[in-house]
Formats: structure tokens, sequence, C-alpha cells
């Protein structure tokens, strides 16, 4: 079953231009004049329930305005959308139901009452039973490590601690589907651990689906068997992650520290049989970049080592991060 | 269906508690408020016993009414909209299977419940002990009070919500707001009643929603006007309750369908 299903999901944002100087300024009071943006450019998206998707692009690309048409927040200019079955702006308040929603960015807690208020808050909106709410509160402060913090105001709570409890906060209702847009900006190591554990055992546990934006690329490696990936307001590439690093990881790459200092001309004339590409790194350091049809790092050195003897060696695998750098730098040329 | 917006009532009830120190400024400017408006008009009076068909008694306690009603009726809805359309909250609250602006309407009645309760009661006590007030004993007039009181915080809080919204198409909208409680003050008749107004401005007065906010609930208590009269106050009331929920609409229509997420 599919949980989301976009056709030619289009948003296009009228941004007032204003002019240059004093005298532009007053023109601006009688004709203003608009420009058009196209923040997302026609998107098909279609997410089976169940999975977790990760979806990245640059600043600007159009994430959150996708999220936000995703959610029933922003209206769509053009384009089909069904989330969960349902029209996400024409019928906001039984779809929101059916969602949970975390911005990184932005608390949904009341800032100045204890956690506990909130929570009863949300109680209260969605009409959960009061058997279902303790049972799942009970689980959800065990799991998440809440127990302490309930009782105290949100703003006496440190970034993490918020966050567990804004996870919470968007999951009390039990909502099949799950956006989090920025889940752990600014966060510790052991916090987004945490959280990322906290995530993978509840799409286990209850099926629950997962579309989640984030610059930091190890949420997705530890989350996302899929991702999708936008830029300039459409999308170029949506897939798995290990097709994307066997497409733009360009292969490994082998560092050498020899004994002593080479031409690189000399060294480029060791492997000229095969497609390495040799670069001075620092003194008597040199790197390796296996293109073409993956040569394998021995064939390297065994072209190698009877000319020079070799000091150390370290063999790297492009990250996902180094992908989606050079996908971002290079463009794609047609993925 | 009502439960959460009760709910959103008692979270803002709990709020304000939280932050009562700020409500001792509070009382204290209501009663200089209530002492100089009190003398002020005792001065005007000076010898005479009755200005307009007004006696000097009816009008301190026209005065200490109003200004206690005011301290229900009033709230901050107007900024807190507008901030959050500058901020971007609003977003986030869309998320949640509620009416933002009714739950705006029921928090804001949750601030009044509680500033009516923890300071209009206890100031109304002080004040009837230190300034020749006289409150009527009929509690058939206090509850036509309550009715119109109610009514008129409904008039002002849409008002509220109307300029707050303002916000969606005109991004700083601090100066309408200003601009805004201050015609409220002036022709609610909190300052001035409507009787003292010139016959032309009583005139037009008539229609427009403002006299419903101040002037109807406390002349129903500080003067005792008859049960016709106040049956017609009312209606008036109730009209313009009905009335002003129109624009509204249209307006969060239009703006949710051009809402721009500020600050992405």
């Amino acid at each position: 079953m599919l949980s989301i299903e976009a056709r030619g999901l289009t948003k296009d944002f009228k941004i007032v231009q204003s002019r240059e100087g004093m005298k532009g300024a007053f023109r601006d009071l009688f004709d203003r004049k608009y420009r058009t943006i196209r923040a997302v450019d026609e998107i098909d998206l279609g997410i089976q329930s169940g999975e977790i998707v990760g979806y990245i692009g640059e600043n600007g690309a159009g994430k959150s305005t996708t999220i936000k048409m995703l959610t029933g927040i922003l209206q769509p200019t053009a384009g089909e959308l069904k989330v969960n079955g349902f029209d996400p702006h024409r019928e906001r308040e039984q779809f929101v139901r059916t969602i949970g929603v975390v911005f990184g960015q932005r608390s949904q807690l009341w800032w100045d009452l204890a956690v506990r208020e909130s929570f009863r808050l949300l109680k209260k909106l969605y009409g959960i039973p009061d058997e279902k709410y303790h049972a799942h509160l009970d689980r959800l402060t065990e799991v998440l490590e809440m127990g302490p913090l309930l009782e105290q105001p949100v703003r006496k709570l440190s970034l993490g601690q918020r966050m567990r409890c804004e996870l919470a906060a968007a999951l009390l209702h039990q909502p099949s589907l799950l956006f989090l847009d920025e889940p752990t900006i600014g966060l510790d190591v052991l916090v987004k651990e945490n959280i990322r554990r906290f995530l993978k055992q509840i799409n286990q546990e209850y099926g629950t689906t997962i579309l989640l934006t984030t610059h930091d690329l190890s949420d997705i490696e530890a989350l996302c068997h899929r991702v999708v990936m936008l830029d300039k307001g459409t999308i170029i590439y949506d897939g798995g992650l290990t097709e994307l690093s066997r497409q733009w990881g360009g292969g490994p790459r082998l560092y050498l520290e020899l004994e002593e200092e080479w031409d690189l001309t000399t060294l480029q004339g060791f492997t000229k049989d095969i497609t390495a590409e040799w670069q001075h790194v620092g003194d008597r350091c040199y790197r390796v970049l296996l293109t073409g049809d993956n040569p394998s790092v021995s064939e390297v050195l065994s072209r190698v080592v009877p000319h020079a003897s070799v000091k150390e060696i370290r063999i790297e695998e492009a990250t996902t991060e180094d992908i989606v750098r050079r996908i971002y730098q290079e463009g794609v040329p047609n993925a | 269906m009502l439960e959460k917006y009760v709910e959103l009532m008692r979270l803002r009830f709990l709020m304000m508690l939280a932050y009562r120190v700020n409500y001792y400024s509070g009382i204290i400017i209501y009663s200089l408020n209530i002492g100089v408006y009190y003398f002020l008009w005792m001065a005007i009076y000076g010898d005479q016993t009755s200005i307009n068909g007004t006696t000097a008694v009816q009008m301190a306690t026209y005065v200490a009414v109003a200004w206690m009603s005011r301290a229900f009726y009033f709230n901050n809805l107007d900024r807190e909209i507008a901030q959050e359309i500058r901020d971007g909250t609003v977003a986030v609250q869309l998320i949640r299977p509620y009416s933002y602006l009714l739950g705006k309407g029921f928090q804001g009645l949750g601030e009044g419940i509680f500033r009516l309760l923890l300071f209009s009661v206890p100031g109304m006590i002080i004040v009837s002990l230190v300034f020749p007030i006289h409150l009527p004993s009929d509690m058939s007039q206090w509850g036509w009070f309550a009715i119109s009181l109610f009514l008129g915080f409904i008039i002002n809080t849409q008002l509220n919500v109307l300029t707050g919204l303002m916000a969606f198409f005109i991004l700083n909208n601090m100066g309408m707001i200003r601009a805004k409680r201050v015609i409220i003050d002036l022709l609610s008749g909190l300052v001035i009643p409507i009787t003292f107004f010139p016959e032309w401005a009583k005139n037009i007065l008539v229609y427009l929603p403002f006299q419903g906010i101040s002037y109807v609930p406390s002349s129903i208590l500080a003067k005792g006007i008859s049960l016709t009269e106040v049956i017609s106050f009312l209606e008036v009331q109730l009209i313009w309750t009905v009335l002003l929920w129109v624009p509204i609409r249209l307006l969060w229509l239009s703006a949710r369908r051009r809402l721009v997420v500020q600050g992405g």
C-alpha cells in the first residue's frame, strides 16, 4: 500500500521584488513587482507504507517545502497528492490525525509548561482513550528515557532532552506515517544514536512509515534503505543507498606513503596499463584514484612494489557525504 | 469535540499562573487608571450631581466596572497571532487536529478567566472600599451583565484576531495593532462613555461593533437600564459577533492559501 503518492507535485512562491534606492522604494508603494519562484517542480514520489526514506538536498532545494505540502501546511500549486488516502490540505483536520511531524528547529511543546501538560493536551486533541494513552506514554517514556523530564518545563530542557520529548509528542497518537524535518540537528553523537535506534524500533514494531530530511548523511546511512535526492526542486536520484554509492562512489582510493620522493609521471608510468590516477598529497605521500572498471588495489601495489618501497598503505572508500557532495558539485549527467 | 478547546483554555490558565508576577504590575496600572479617571470625572462634575442624566456615583461606578471588565475582555491575541505568523509557528500548529483560530479564541478566554478571578474580583472589592461606587444588588442585572460582558469579549477577540491575521498580508502590522488598541479604548466607551459623545458621533457608534465591548456591559451594571433596552443592546452585540465571523473566515482561507512559511 502506498503511504505517499504524489504526481506532478509543484509549488510556486510569489516573491515581492524590491526596487533599489529611495526612488525604487516609493515606486514599490504603488506598483509592486512580483517574481515567481518554483520551489518544487513536478515531483513524482511514491512511498510504500513501512518504508524509511531519506529525503536529502542542499539548502533551498525544496525539501522543507515538499514536507510542508505533504503535511498539509502548504497548498500545492499543481499536481496530485494523496497521503494516507487523504488530500492533506483540503482534509487537514482528519488527515493530521494519521501523521506525526517533528520539526527539528521548531518546538511543538508548550514552552512554559511541564512536558506532561503538553502531552495531556495532545491526548485531548487526538481524543486518545485513557488506557491507551497511559500504556503508550509509559512505553515512550521508557524507551526515550524521559522519566525525569516529564515534570520539567520545556524551556529548562537541553536540546537533546527536548528532542526526545518532541519525538514522543509526535508519536503519542500512534500515527502510521512520521515526518521528520532535521530531527538530529545540533544533537551530540550519543543522543543521535539513541534517536536512530528508537526510530528503527518503531519502524519494525509498528510498521511506521518514516520520511526524514536531514543534512547529516550518517542519519541516512543508519536508517534508510532508500534515498530521494532533490536539487533545484526536482528529484535527481531516487533509489537504494548502496546503488548510489556504487554508481557515484568512483571506486576506492589508495593512500601510499613511500620511502622516498618520486616523480608523478614516473609513478603514473608504473601503472600505465590500468586506469589509476596518481596525485601528490604531501611529503612522499600519494593518492591513487582507481577509476574506470575498478582495478583492484593489489594490482596497483604489484606494479609499484618492484620499484619503490612502500612505508604505509591506507584504503578509503568514498563516504556517502563525498558522493553527495560530488553530485551537487558536478550535477548528475543522467541518473 | 469541545473538550480539546477547553484543554487549551486550561493550559493558558496554567501558563498565566506560571507568570503571575507579571500581573502584579498590571494590578497597579489598572488601579492607577481607575484612580485617574475617577478624579478626572469628579473634577468635571464639580458641584453638579448629574451630567447628561448620569449621576456622579453612576459615573464612578462606570469607571470602575469598565476598567475591571477590560481586564476580562482584553487579550494580546492580535500580537500573538502576528508574531506566530511572522516567525512561522503558525505552520507548526497546523499539523495538529484543531482549528487554529478557535484554539486561539479559547486561549484568550483562559487568559480572561484568569484575570477575572485573580485580578478583577479582588480589585473590585478593593475599589468598592476606596471609592464611593454603587453596585446593584439585583442578581438578574448581574446576569445580563455577564452575558453582555461575554459577548463583548467575543467581539473584542474577533477584532484582535482580525488585526493579527493582517500580518499575513502586511508582514509588520505592529502599527495597526497599536492603532486598533487606541481606537477600541476610545470608541468602546472605556475612556468616555458613549452618552458623552456628540449626537452625530453617537448615531454612528450605534452601528459599530466597538460599543458592544465596553459601553454596553458597563452601562448595564452601572446605570441599571431597562430590560427592553438591555435586550436591544444584546441583539446588536449578537449581530456583530456573527458578522465579524465572516471577514475572519475569508481572511483565514485566503491566508492559508498564500501561506509562506517564514524562515524555512
